[in-house]
């Protein structure tokens, strides 16, 4: 960013001597300053609000989620190799940790939207801000750098810029680049050997996330739960393993208070969602498929983090108000019919989303087929 | 009878620079422009030379097409400079004012004993026939047509609006006068809707002979094409003409007195106006004449800043302008603007900022856009302003790919850009909503012609 003070007028401007860097330093330019662009066409005022200050609102809504995650490394990490670690140690611990995958992340992701621009001669767009934050957080801490980064740059680029970017995605490139891993790499995905980092030195420990658990344990889940020393309250705090920003509902939902204040993300979506998963987690139960209780469906695996941060992505969602009721519903339904009814996977919402990302356009499409051919009706006959 | 609607959509932008009802002076301008460029569908023949004397309602153009819809002159004088632009286009004829304000004497009428045709014939030959818009499309009325209904707005709720309630209280015999002419040009009748929160003390509550209609809400509640989609909604076939109410009173007045007289009072508005005030003007009166602020780095709108138009320093007021706007215009950068945590000096809708905090407050906006253009990514905010029964990501999205059966379907008859001029402002990725829209009306009038 340094570059950008010094840059003479001119110079990087289209024609200059460096112009095939406009793109680029054009991104680090507006990142700082506001640009001096009026209104040509249209309204002569406009609204403060830009895609760059959207996008940040979403990464402070993951922030509590990140930190939680940080000191749930370290926590989980002292706790399998009996280490008695302070607060600020295992957090310190996790942060270590989770530093080198943001940087993977955001650095191999920025690097392939800038030169994505820079070859389509456009702006930088901002997507990647939010998706680079959101992809260490719902990968395993033990996930290698170099699966990373190819899972990134794989989402990036099949994910985004083959479609013209942020915008035009037909899928949450945040979930692609999960779903990469965990059909390329499964054993670093799942299974119980992934979740826990140790400190050097000390032998791997393997942990079940509460959904293996569950899945694992067929009728008497709650008894198994509490064999592993979860209550339902430990699953809501999110002191388990798992991904490492997904575990605790309370983070999650101090983020989606904020998402749904400003209005950023759809709360339909979320309690759509939400029910949907709470239906079919009571229909489960009453049909014997699993003796688990509807609620401990939102507080397990990435139910809750899929729910706020990822249904809601306001670009591969429905568009529709009255689709995203149907879009979220469907989102929470389906995810929690694959956690009881799929033996192959003990989580269902990383599928279930990208599924329902397909099918958005179907929705909005059968609500605005019906909307019109109901005001055609109602226009013929008043 | 009068039916209420209530509007909860919609969003007053809080600008500050709101007209004080008073009225400052009468400007009696030295030159005067007659801008074809005013008309949507207007191809000007000149029927004038420079150096010909004109009254008040003398011709000065003829459309191309239809010969009989003729534009005049508003004062009478001789005719200075024809002015034209690139490919020798048309771009105005100005008129050197004598100052007497010498009339053509069209004849005074008795309104109540006048049939469609005389109606038609007198519209056409004072030049106020181009006063009548069309809807679909927003172009000049055709005289050989019959609309469905009329529609006309007795208040406007754009920001900085003129008040009719002040700016045409001496006028309201004319405006009834005018509703009782043109209620003979449609056999649905005139809908006058008026505004919720003045419904019973404005002056138009007691106006005859129409179908009245309140209607309350923000901004665009007083759009006559967001009434109309309440009231009667425009079907494909359908012809709807709309007349704004300052030309109501200009149409009345030709009636009754047999002259043709433009005389309205102008709005003065905006952050960068010393003080925002009424003055009495013609159409075409040079922008130096109305106000001193215009100055340098200063946009100049005439009409409100959703929808106006760039006039410029040297600019001349339109025909359907009651309103100027000034604005600075917004050409700084802002450093770490969109990322500091408090911008108290920009409001936004969203609460991503805590303009929510001041409610009452009123900005002094400027012309910055606040962000560079993007694909769309967030969309209810459309639905959030646009009072309609319509989607509106569908249609700028079918307007985009121009696609003439989903414009159809998704209400491309029912609007003008103006309806969905909110959301150009509210738009997070800065996109041109009514340009899009525009492009997408100009592509059907030439398809389905």
């Amino acid at each position: 960013m340094e570059e950008n003070k010094t840059t003479k007028p001119g110079l990087f401007e289209k024609g200059g001597k460096l112009g095939f860097l406009h793109s680029t330093v054009d991104a680090f330019e507006t990142f700082l300053r506001v640009p001096d662009t009026v209104t040509r066409k249209g309204a002569h005022v406009r609204d403060a609000i830009d895609l760059k200050r959207v996008m940040i609102m979403v990464v402070i809504a993951l922030v509590p989620a990140a930190l939680f995650g940080m000191y749930n490394v370290g926590y989980q990490a002292s706790l399998s190799a009996g280490l008695e670690w302070g607060f600020w140690k295992m957090f310190w611990y996790g942060l270590l940790k989770m530093l080198p995958l943001f940087i993977v992340s955001y650095v191999v992701g920025l690097f392939i939207e800038f030169a994505d621009a820079q070859i389509k001669g456009e702006e930088v767009n901002e997507g990647y801000l939010v998706s680079g934050f959101l992809i260490p957080l719902i990968v395993p801490v033990s996930t290698p750098l170099w699966m990373l980064a190819i899972a990134v740059a794989f989402a990036v680029i099949f994910g985004k810029c083959v479609f013209g970017g942020t915008g035009m995605n037909i899928w949450n490139p945040a979930l692609l680049s999960r779903a990469f891993l965990f059909f390329s790499y499964p054993s670093y995905l799942s299974g119980d050997s992934v979740w826990i980092s140790v400190p050097k030195g000390m032998d791997a420990v393997t942990a079940a996330t509460p959904l293996a658990v569950t899945d694992e344990a067929g009728r008497h889940t709650v008894q198994a739960l509490t064999d592993n020393g979860w209550s339902f309250w430990d699953l809501f705090n999110g002191l388990i393993p798992g991904s490492v920003g997904e575990t605790s509902a309370i983070a999650i939902l101090l983020g989606a208070v904020l998402l749904i204040w400003t209005g950023v993300a759809s709360w339909k979506i979320m309690v759509s969602s939400v029910a949907g998963g709470l239906l079919i987690g009571w229909l489960g139960q009453l049909g014997g498929a699993t003796d688990l209780p509807c609620y401990y469906q939102l507080v397990m695996g990435g139910f809750l983090f899929g729910t706020v941060f990822m249904a809601t992505d306001p670009v591969t969602s429905a568009q529709t108000e009255c689709g995203k009721w149907i879009y979220g519903f469907l989102i929470g339904a389906l995810a929690v019919t694959v956690r009881l009814w799929n033996p192959g996977y003990a989580e269902g919402m990383m599928l279930a989303i990208l599924l329902m990302n397909t099918f958005a356009p179907l929705i909005d499409h059968c609500v605005v087929s019906r909307h019109i051919s109901r005001r055609n009706k109602k226009l013929k006959t008043a | 009878m009068s039916n209420t609607i209530h509007l909860k959509k919609g969003l007053d932008i809080p600008i500050k620079g709101v007209a004080a009802q008073k009225t400052v002076k009468t400007v009696a301008p030295d030159i005067v422009a007659v801008k074809p460029t005013d008309f949507k569908g207007f191809l000007p023949r000149l029927l004038v030379k420079e150096g010909d004397p004109v009254l008040a309602g003398s011709p000065v153009m003829a459309d191309k097409s239809r010969p009989g819809i003729l534009l005049t002159s508003p004062v009478s004088g001789t005719v200075q400079q024809i002015v034209r632009g690139e490919k020798r286009k048309l771009l105005a004829v100005l008129v050197k004012a004598d100052g007497k304000q010498a009339s053509v004497d069209f004849g005074a009428q008795k309104i109540a004993a006048l049939q469609s045709a005389e109606v038609r014939d007198l519209l056409l030959r004072s030049g106020l026939w181009v006063s009548l818009v069309q809807r679909p499309y927003g172009i000049i009325a055709d005289p050989e047509a019959t609309p469905k209904s009329l529609f006309i707005s007795a208040f406007n709720t754009a920001p900085l609006a003129a008040d009719y309630d002040y700016s045409l209280s001496a006028d309201v015999p004319y405006v009834q006068a005018g509703i009782d002419v043109l209620g003979k040009l449609t056999p649905g009748g005139v809908h006058f809707c008026i505004g919720e929160r003045t419904a019973s003390s404005s002056p138009f509550h007691k106006i005859e002979n129409v179908i009245m209609h309140v209607v309350g809400g923000k901004h665009p509640a007083g759009n006559v094409g967001v009434q109309i989609s309440h009231i009667d909604p425009i079907l494909k076939g359908d012809t709807v003409w709309t007349v704004s109410l300052p030309l109501v009173a200009a149409i009345g007045k030709l009636f009754a007195t047999g002259k043709l007289d433009l005389t309205r009072k102008v709005a003065i508005t905006g952050p960068a106006v010393s003080d925002p005030a009424y003055v009495t003007a013609l159409p075409g009166t040079p922008v130096a004449a109305l106000t001193d602020d215009a100055a340098e780095n200063i946009r100049v709108i005439g009409g409100n800043v959703l929808t106006g138009e760039c006039l410029g320093r040297e600019g001349y007021l339109g025909f359907f302008q009651d309103q100027l706007t000034l604005l600075r215009e917004g050409n700084e950068k802002e450093w770490f603007g969109w990322a500091k945590p408090f911008r108290p000096k920009l409001f936004s809708t969203s609460a991503c900022y805590f303009s929510w905090l001041t409610p009452r407050k009123k900005y002094d906006m400027d012309t910055n856009l606040h962000g560079g253009p993007r694909a769309f990514v967030q969309t209810k905010c459309f639905e959030d302003v646009t009072p309609m029964d319509l989607f509106p990501i569908y249609l700028i999205k079918a307007c985009l790919a121009k696609d003439i059966e989903k414009m159809e379907q998704f209400g491309i008859y029912e609007v003008l850009p103006e309806d969905l001029a909110l959301c150009d402002y509210v738009d997070p990725s800065k996109n041109n909503i009514q340009s899009i829209v525009a492009d997408g009306i100009d592509y059907m009038i030439k398809e389905m012609a």
